[in-house]
């Protein structure tokens, strides 16, 4: 039984940890800011969901009782990723980041996110002064 | 095995902080930096719990915790100054 729970904990932190390198490499080498967003929003919260996972059966099985507090962490991490994803996606198209032609969807003409020149090229119809 | 395993972790975890701080070095621009910081956040995260299952200690528990706390909430700044010009406006 001693056996099966370290094997079980050491696949666990194997696949976290490739789960955060492949993120790693993916921020390194993909060609665009918004593809660069892939790699740590979603391959590193995922790699570290799996090495608290690690965490929680190592300690849960040593210590005789279930500690779980530690699932905080990816509980955390799984709420914040899409919200620090989206602020910083936000923050690339205002600041005109570079966009690869592989890059599917352009930034919007209109509104909030769009750029002054593209505002002006073409001003929403039910906005007024948007284009002054 | 697990005294096999710990170390390959922390190597593995080592290779992708060098792989970010490379990122973080090279950006073109300061989004890209910002994602780069985001990622070190994460991979510190990552770093702290296995060196606590090394260590057999659930205090680094707590520190994992803050680190991701206190990652958001600077990623949040940083992206509130870089759209805004400024992080807290009072009018």
């Amino acid at each position: 039984m001693q056996t099966v729970i370290e094997a079980l904990v050491c696949v666990l932190l194997l696949l976290g940890s490739a789960f955060t390198l492949v993120g790693a490499i993916g921020l390194l080498r993909l060609p665009d800011f918004y593809m660069r967003l892939h790699g740590p929003t979603k391959s590193t919260t995922l790699g570290v969901g799996g090495i608290v996972l690690a965490s929680v059966v190592y300690f849960s099985t040593h210590d005789n009782y279930a500690s779980l507090h530690e699932l905080l962490i990816p509980a955390f991490l799984f709420l914040t990723a899409p919200i620090s994803a989206h602020m910083l996606s936000k923050a690339g198209i205002q600041q005109r980041v570079f966009i690869s032609s592989a890059t599917r969807g352009r930034p919007p003409a209109t509104g909030a996110c769009a750029s002054n020149e593209a505002a002006r090229a073409a001003p929403h119809e039910g906005e007024p002064g948007r284009d002054a | 095995m697990l005294a096999i395993v710990i170390p390959v972790s922390f190597a593995i975890l080592g290779l992708a902080f060098l792989l970010t701080l490379a990122r973080l070095v090279r950006g073109p621009s300061l989004p890209d930096r910002l994602v780069a910081l985001d990622t070190l956040n994460i991979n510190a995260i990552a770093l702290i719990v296995v060196y606590g299952i090394k260590l057999r200690s659930t205090v680094f528990f707590e520190i994992a915790l803050l680190i991701a706390v206190m990652g958001f909430l600077a990623t949040v700044a940083f992206t509130k100054y870089l759209q805004r010009g400024d992080i807290i406006e009072l009018n």
